[in-house]
């Protein structure tokens, strides 16, 4: 990718727990271009909240991020960084929001101010001054009478006008990436459909990259124009988002998308993923999927596939790429004989 | 309420109120109550699924809990079978108890960390002399295999089982007393994608092999559209809109309903959908807006002023199909009675043509 | 999955914690320390704690008197070791009578309905106005000589009520867990939610607050003991000693320095302990 705006390289992450290491992030690349909007997409252990957390060194012991993992950010490598100017990038070129605003909102503090204290953070920028632009920002986020609400503590608010909130001061910079991290599943539908059409209007004022990070298909589909999928700490298909749900070439990947209901799509049995995620302590040998695919054969067993590339920018972890006939023989996964009743046991 | 040509309903309500006082201030007086279900009537035959949507603060939850008097309702009515449940005491009502059951969202919040696996779902056998010693053993290995789990886990302990299978062991608990009717409280809202498939598929299955009737409360649309036979809309503590599943999603007829569903990420980058976005916020059950409750909101062109001076009934609009709002025809609320009120625009019979 | 490891129950894991903290466990094995040589006191000095010898001398501490003798010529250490005796058995069995007394009471405030609760509880807020010091000592002093169980019942009584008000605050949150609608909702009657779903997860608070407070209640029994109220002299009890040796300060140290010094260590050590037991039973844990 001609100069990208972030490229992370082989990322490594663990943890240290009492059941042994765990290698919640293990190999993981990707790249993100300048405005564009990446999809990050994965069910819950497979390492796409550490991944984010990793880019900006939120990582504390007993996690740590292998020495050998590379991520560059506008040419600069954050891992070599040191503490000031790392600090002196989050929040200001890259700026993060999480899951629950109520939690990383601080509750003594009014709204106003902890806006307001992004900006004097990173700039010199005088108290008065900070605080017009805070009102400015909370305007901008949608939040009605911005002046009045500027003297909100976080708890006086609804949930999503705190995360309107989180991404005024998320903003405030006008940072060049913007992760989100499951910024609205904690919220009703109605206002996560607020919430995504703000952040769409405003990535497109501000010509950010966003690395959206989600469970949720339905949020990709209308967000993303690349999506990354994760499984076991590890990349799985990478593609386009209309390739992705047109061919998905994964079985994990063609697995959630089965396993989604969808408005309109009736009653019947939804198709089923067999079995559970694998511990991030022990990840199988061979691929990883293997005991829940559908298609695995011996190969799969043994052999970790690599990334295949199978069309460009389409590339997807699996030996089916190199041998595509064998998507005619279908069977029941391993993981669904030897439980009692077959599609259960999660 | 039910749906046309069934039989008497299993679980019958009529006009249920749960309002809960709110107190202030030093001498903790009575400052306001919090109408978290205010006047709800809804029918579910034996083996039917009713789904029940809405989104937080409408009084979903405090619903289904009113029903089984998990919490006491204010006033209204409950039948189950004919028994009229709010008037049991309390050694009946235990008894009762057996045939209508309940499952949890929170699948770490709602098993006994204390108590192992088979305890809790023995409890059931217990409380009500149903099995004893190697009878219950058993009976408890056969119920954890059918909800998916090995026989073998009985002795285990809740942390060391993952949301989707503490979940089953939920279900497992509440099928131990052979229910006929199950509220499942957002069963799978915690669960991931591909968890939440298996459970609800699981649901289904137990509830053909058993005949149960559901209550299936959730904020996911997808879910409730899938599993639910007839679904009721609710809104700040009422029902507004209330039809079957095929009639709801294919024509709704409630703005709000119409922008629920409009809302929902559908996971198919190619189709563009006409997006319906509501200004505001859900408005809080302690100061519920007059009149309508969701006029703020809405965006129905007849809107007036009508609309915040009436409480609109709900009412059946069309063969099965209910829904709450003065200005759909048709209606008991006459032209004159809205006009009277502020009105300015007349109700109309809807255009089947012109929904999103 | 589950692995194929042996099911380890909330407690067997707890335990496993509190291994696992050095300090604790260190804290621990002092106090068993304490309490063996409590209990071998015969065995583990010749020195008669109450008869005065013949040469009734003080004497600072020496190879034959680790702890040097006291006014009236005895071993300060077999004294030490033998109030041990009575000073730990009081603040045990106060503190059981405490615990019991709180978390029965309190566990029946948060559960029963809203009149109990204020009745129970207002009763509390009373007692809890209620100085407990002047209170002991002024039941004391007109009891007089005191049995020990007769000292252990005094101060249990008189500190249940922190106990109680932490129990109700836990038993109240427990209500509205889901849990115990679980539980309701299968027809369960109170008394077997009570047993079996609220005490249990309230237990190891009322252990970690049992624990913690044993400290108070040693504290209490020596301040007491030292104001003369509680066991009589001759016995030796661990305040006796220090107001036999407090007149004989600052020339005469040893009879004051060291049994406190051993007091210090005894209150230290449970103190370490319960800190220790509140992290490895933390509630939060239990999904782990």
């Amino acid at each position: 990718m001609a100069t990208a705006l972030l490229s992370i390289r082989d990322l490594r992450t663990s943890f240290i727990t009492p059941d042994g290491v765990s290698r919640a992030v293990d190999g993981v690349s990707l790249d993100i271009a300048p405005h564009e909007t990446v999809g990050l997409v994965g069910e819950s252990g497979c390492g796409k909240s550490v991944t984010a957390l990793s880019v900006l060194r939120l990582i504390q012991p007993p996690g740590r991020i292998d020495p050998a993992s590379r991520i560059e950010f506008e040419g600069r490598d954050l891992l070599a960084l040191r503490e000031p100017d790392l600090r002196a990038i989050r929040g200001n070129r890259i700026a993060m929001i999480f899951q629950e605003p109520m939690s990383s909102l601080n509750p003594v503090f009014t709204v106003g101010d902890q806006v307001a204290e992004v900006l004097r953070v990173h700039t010199s920028t005088p108290r008065g001054v900070a605080w017009s632009k805070a009102v400015e920002m909370l305007g901008t986020v949608g939040i009605p009478a911005p002046e009045e609400r500027a003297h909100d503590y976080p708890h006086q608010l609804s949930g999503g006008m705190r995360q309107r909130v989180m991404i005024a001061m998320a903003l405030m910079m006008k940072p060049a990436l913007l992760i989100a991290d499951e910024p609205t599943t904690a919220l009703d539908v109605t206002i996560q459909a607020q919430i995504l059409e703000l952040l769409a209007e405003l990535r497109e004022r501000v010509g950010m990259s966003v690395l959206l990070i989600t469970h949720d298909l339905g949020v990709i589909a209308e967000q993303a124009s690349r999506v990354i999928v994760m499984y076991a700490g590890e990349v799985v298909e990478e593609a386009p988002v209309r390739d992705l749900f047109a061919a998905p070439l994964h079985p994990y990947t063609e697995g959630l998308l089965a396993a989604v209901p969808r408005l309109g799509g009736g009653r019947g049995r939804l198709a089923v993923i067999p079995g559970t995620v694998p511990a991030p302590t022990a990840w199988p040998t061979g691929c990883r999927f293997h005991e829940r695919c559908p298609y695995a054969w011996d190969r799969c067993a043994t052999e970790h596939p690599p990334l295949y590339q199978i069309a460009t920018g389409h590339s997807a972890r699996c030996h089916l790429a190199a041998e595509p006939e064998r998507r005619r023989e279908k069977h029941v996964p391993m993981a669904a004989r030897d439980v009692a009743r077959q599609g259960t046991t999660a | 309420m039910t749906a046309r040509g069934a039989a008497e309903p299993l679980v019958s309500v009529r006009d249920l109120r749960t309002h809960f006082p709110v107190s202030r201030g030093l001498l903790r007086r009575r400052r306001g109550v919090v109408r978290a279900v205010d006047g709800i009537s809804l029918d579910i035959a034996a083996g039917e699924t009713l789904g029940l949507v809405g989104e937080s603060g409408c009084g979903k939850t405090t619903a289904g809990r009113s029903i089984l008097r998990l919490v006491e309702p204010t006033s209204g009515e409950v039948h189950f079978d004919g028994i009229d449940v709010r008037a049991l005491p309390g050694e009946e009502m235990r008894a009762l108890r057996r045939r209508m059951q309940i499952i949890f969202q929170d699948p770490f919040g709602s098993l006994n960390p204390r108590m192992t696996v088979g305890a809790t779902v023995r409890e059931g056998l217990t409380i009500h002399r149903i099995a004893e010693g190697g009878d219950a053993d058993r009976r408890v290995g056969e119920l954890l295999e059918e909800v998916g789990l090995r026989p073998e886990y009985a002795s285990r302990y809740p942390h060391e089982f993952s949301g989707g299978q503490r979940q089953r062991v939920g279900i497992a608990r509440a099928l131990a007393v052979q229910p006929q009717f199950i509220v499942c409280d957002e069963p799978v809202s915690a669960l991931d994608v591909s968890v939440q498939a298996q459970v609800i598929n699981l649901l289904e299955e137990l509830q053909e092999r058993h005949t149960l009737a559901y209550l299936f409360i959730a904020h996911d649309m997808s879910v409730v559209e899938h599993i639910a036979d007839r679904v009721a809309v609710m809104y700040l503590g009422r029902i507004v809109e209330l039809a079957t599943a095929r009639d709801l999603y294919r024509a709704p007829i409630m703005p709000y309903t119409q922008a629920l569903m409009s809302a929902v990420p559908m996971p198919d980058p190619v189709t563009k959908r006409r997006r319906i976005v509501l200004a505001g916020d859900l408005p809080s059950p302690l100061s519920p807006p007059s009149g309508c409750p969701f006029h703020p909101r809405c965006q129905h062109p007849a809107r007036d002023a009508a609309c915040a001076a009436i409480v609109p009934p709900l009412e059946e609009k069309e063969p099965g199909h209910w829904a709450a709002c003065i200005k759909q025809l048709p209606t008991r609320i006459t032209w004159e009675e809205q006009r009277a009120a502020g009105g300015t625009v007349e109700p109309h019979r809807r255009d089947l043509t012109a929904t999103a | 999955m589950p692995p194929d490891a042996i099911a380890a129950g909330p407690w067997r894991r707890a335990w496993r914690r509190f291994r696992g903290d050095g300090v604790a466990v260190a804290a621990l094995v002092a106090l068993g320390a304490i309490y063996l040589a409590a209990i071998l006191a015969p065995a583990l000095t010749r020195y008669d704690p109450i008869a005065i010898p013949a040469n009734a001398q003080a004497a600072a501490p020496s190879a034959a008197h680790l702890f040097g003798t006291d006014f009236a010529g005895r071993d300060v250490l077999s004294r030490v070791l033998f109030g041990a005796r009575i000073s730990l058995a009081v603040a045990l069995l106060a503190t059981m009578c405490s615990a019991v007394l709180g978390g029965g009471w309190g566990a029946l405030a948060g559960y029963a309905g809203r009149r109990t609760d204020t009745i129970l509880m207002r009763i509390v807020d009373a007692a809890l106005a209620m100085p407990r010091v002047v209170v002991l000592i002024a039941v004391g002093t007109f009891w007089g000589a005191v049995s020990p169980i007769g000292l252990a019942l005094m101060i249990g009584l008189t500190g249940w009520f922190t106990t109680s008000r932490l129990v109700r605050a836990a038993v109240l949150s427990l209500r509205e867990q889901e849990l115990v609608v679980a539980a309701r909702a299968l027809g369960a009657t109170r008394g077997r939610i009570l047993a079996r779903y609220i005490l249990p997860n309230v237990l190891s608070l009322i252990v970690v607050t049992a624990t913690l407070g044993i400290a108070d209640v040693i504290m209490i029994e020596a301040g007491l003991g030292f104001l003369g109220i509680g066991v009589p002299p001759p016995a030796p009890s661990w305040g006796g000693i220090i107001r036999d040796g407090f007149d004989q300060l600052p020339s005469q140290w040893w009879m004051v320095l060291l049994p406190g010094l051993v007091i210090v260590l005894t209150v230290m050590a449970f103190n370490v302990v319960g800190d220790g037991l509140r992290d490895a039973l933390d509630p939060r844990q239990l999904d782990r």
